[in-house]
């Protein structure tokens, strides 16, 4: 899923003149115009079938399709690849909402999904106030940040399961120097948790710090100027000047990160495939289990629903909020 | 940064700056040593892997990791079906979005904003609801293991189109009123005229889907389970699985294989990258 940045299309200046009322024409002559535009219309829809077309059906085909099949799907008690099917109705939504399971599942999504979003907000933001400083070398600093984050989350996971390593590790190492021993990331809860949240804030750190520099620089100077002048200490015209003007840039990294946390999978997959005993199971990943693992695609297909419907209320609160009350510097 | 003569700028120039330098140090440290580290450890001998304390460089760096990994999982293949896989699917997408874009934009057909609609709606729906109704279909196909089976069914643009139209839509009109009037068709229009004044959102475009497509996991995994198919990081899910024990300097190996080309891609194009990967945020 995808978030659209906050820019808004001018309405089409393509649209053609509305009737274009020639007065005063010869018979014929209005008669070779319509046939003439009659034929341009129709070489215009033939055109745009070749050309929107092939992408046209491909959504079709494998976006929307899908989409209500997997609807359908979810009222089915079905096994991935058996030719059988039963048809349970809301039946696999029930068993959902009263599975012993679930609330572990919400609950770790939960705290996943807000100590991942909530700190590469907070962490970002304060990389992106100290890259806004006239540093020399900040752009060294800047393509070091955002690295991790044009990286596969597989690969990602594979390096970091390496760092955290409880014998041979980097972070055993740099914990010993302060006399702490390492936790056993790998299989003692909370921390196979704490080691995923880590990795995801470090991956996409740099994306937040980036666009919130950006935010940063469209504030204008005069704006601080005039608070520094009224004599605000850095961290007033920050809280009073420049942070509420950043509006915009937090709610659209909000969003956009709520959406990416909610569905990440890959990095889960490289370092703990869920566990240990489900404690890194997100509702993301239960679908995977579920349909891939267990086969049971007709549940899967609910759960698949159930996340779908939640990104859905997210993206719905972000158009509402695009369209009312966000200021624009 | 242009008002330098007020007077409070001028007072704060003291050398106050030290704190953000080691900050600023300290942050790049940490961000940079997990990769640091891996292509470190991807050069050491097993015993130096495996030394309480570290041993922080690797004594005589050679490439034996490398060729183990290479043996133990068709390496060659894998990079060779990788690339393959993401300029082909890279390439197409391009297309589709670009072409689907100059309708939206430059052709008058019925139902058009319809259309443009289901494009963008598509924005919206998580790929995760589609998976268990197309693995179906590319099974029924007899897709399953196959590039194809890969391929086709992410080539769809939805993002893209929705950059190039945004792109589109700031262009000049007169440039392709006088192209038409000189009579060119909307193909000779299409290439030799939109696509010249669209090379930054369309080099955007494409680093992004190349990015998108050589990180891409889920759906190839599940896909492909015949390693002379798979691409690389499926084939790091191989290699994970095939030792009992984790044979780190082989594995991270292999990471750094599939790693090191998109980090190149990224040193080498970071604006235009950065660019496509901030106009909206592609996720996955």
């Amino acid at each position: 899923m995808t978030t659209i940045a906050t820019t808004r299309a001018p309405e089409d200046p393509g649209a053609p003149p509305a009737g274009s009322a020639a007065p005063e024409r010869t018979e014929p002559q209005r008669l070779r115009r319509s046939r003439l535009a009659a034929g341009r219309r129709r070489t215009a829809l033939l055109w745009a079938l070749l050309l929107a077309g092939p992408n046209i059906a491909l959504l079709l085909v494998f976006v929307y399709r899908p989409l209500v099949e997997s609807l359908y799907l979810s009222t089915l008690q079905w096994n991935l690849g058996s030719p059988t099917a039963r048809f349970v109705g809301l039946g696999n939504y029930v068993e959902w909402f009263t599975a012993p399971t679930t609330g572990r599942i919400v609950l770790t999504t939960l705290v996943f999904t807000v100590a991942t979003v909530g700190g590469a907000m907070v962490l970002g933001l304060g990389l992106a106030l100290l890259l806004n400083r006239k540093l020399r070398g900040r752009g060294i600093a800047r393509t070091v940040a955002f690295a991790p984050y044009v990286l596969g989350g597989f690969a990602v996971g594979i390096l970091w399961l390496f760092m955290f390593d409880p014998r041979y590790g980097l972070i055993q190492e740099l914990l010993g120097w302060v006399g702490i021993a390492s936790p056993q990331w790998y299989t003692g809860r909370p921390w196979p948790l704490v080691m995923v949240i880590v990795v995801y804030l470090w991956k996409n750190l740099g994306y937040v710090a980036l666009i919130y520099l950006a935010g940063l620089q469209a504030v204008p100077q005069d704006l601080k100027d005039a608070a520094a002048l009224d004599g605000a200490s850095a961290a007033r015209t920050l809280r009073s000047v420049v942070l509420p003007l950043l509006t915009p840039t937090t709610f659209f990294l909000l969003v956009t990160m709520l959406l990416s946390s909610l569905q990440s999978f890959d990095t889960i997959k490289a370092m703990t495939q869920g566990g240990p005993l489900g404690s890194t199971t997100t509702l993301m990943y239960s679908i995977y289990v579920e349909s891939f693992v267990n086969g049971r695609a007709g549940y899967a297909s609910a759960v698949a629903t159930i996340l779908f419907l939640v990104l859905l209320a997210v993206t719905a609160v972000q158009l509402r909020f695009v369209q009312q009350k966000v200021h624009y510097a | 940064m242009t008002a330098t003569t007020l007077p409070q700028t001028a007072r704060r120039r003291r050398p106050p700056q030290v704190g953000g330098y080691v900050t600023m140090i300290f942050a790049t440290l940490v961000l940079g040593a997990p990769l640091l580290w891996m292509a470190l450890a991807s050069l050491k001998a097993p015993d130096e892997l495996y030394q309480v304390p570290l041993q922080w460089l690797p004594a005589q760096p050679n490439l034996d990791n490398y060729a183990q990994a290479a043996g133990a999982i068709p390496l060659g293949r894998l990079l060779v079906n990788s690339i393959g896989l993401t300029v082909v699917g890279a390439g197409l997408k391009v297309a589709l979005g670009l072409c689907c874009a100059y309708a939206l934009v430059f052709l008058d057909f019925p139902f058009r904003k319809v259309v443009f609609g289901l494009v963008i709606a598509t924005l919206m729906i998580p790929p995760q609801i589609t998976i268990i109704p197309n693995y179906t279909l590319v099974a029924s196909l007899g897709w399953l293991n196959t590039y194809q089976g890969i391929l086709v069914p992410g080539l769809a643009s939805a993002f893209g189109t929705f950059l190039f139209r945004q792109h589109f839509l700031t262009l000049p009109r007169s440039v392709l009123e006088a192209a038409e009037l000189d009579g060119a068709g909307h193909w000779r229009k299409l290439w030799r005229f939109v696509v010249p004044m669209s090379t930054p959102t369309l080099a955007a475009v494409a680093l992004v889907s190349v990015v998108t497509e050589w990180n891409d996991y889920l759906w190839p995994f599940l896909v492909v389970d015949d390693p002379s198919r798979m691409t690389l990081p499926v084939g790091l899910t191989l290699l994970q699985n095939t030792d009992g024990m984790t044979n780190w300097g082989v594995l991270l190996a292999a990471t750094v294989v599939v790693t090191l080309p998109v980090l190149l891609v990224f040193l080498v194009l970071q604006r235009r990258l950065v660019a496509g990967l901030t106009a909206g945020a592609v996720t996955g």
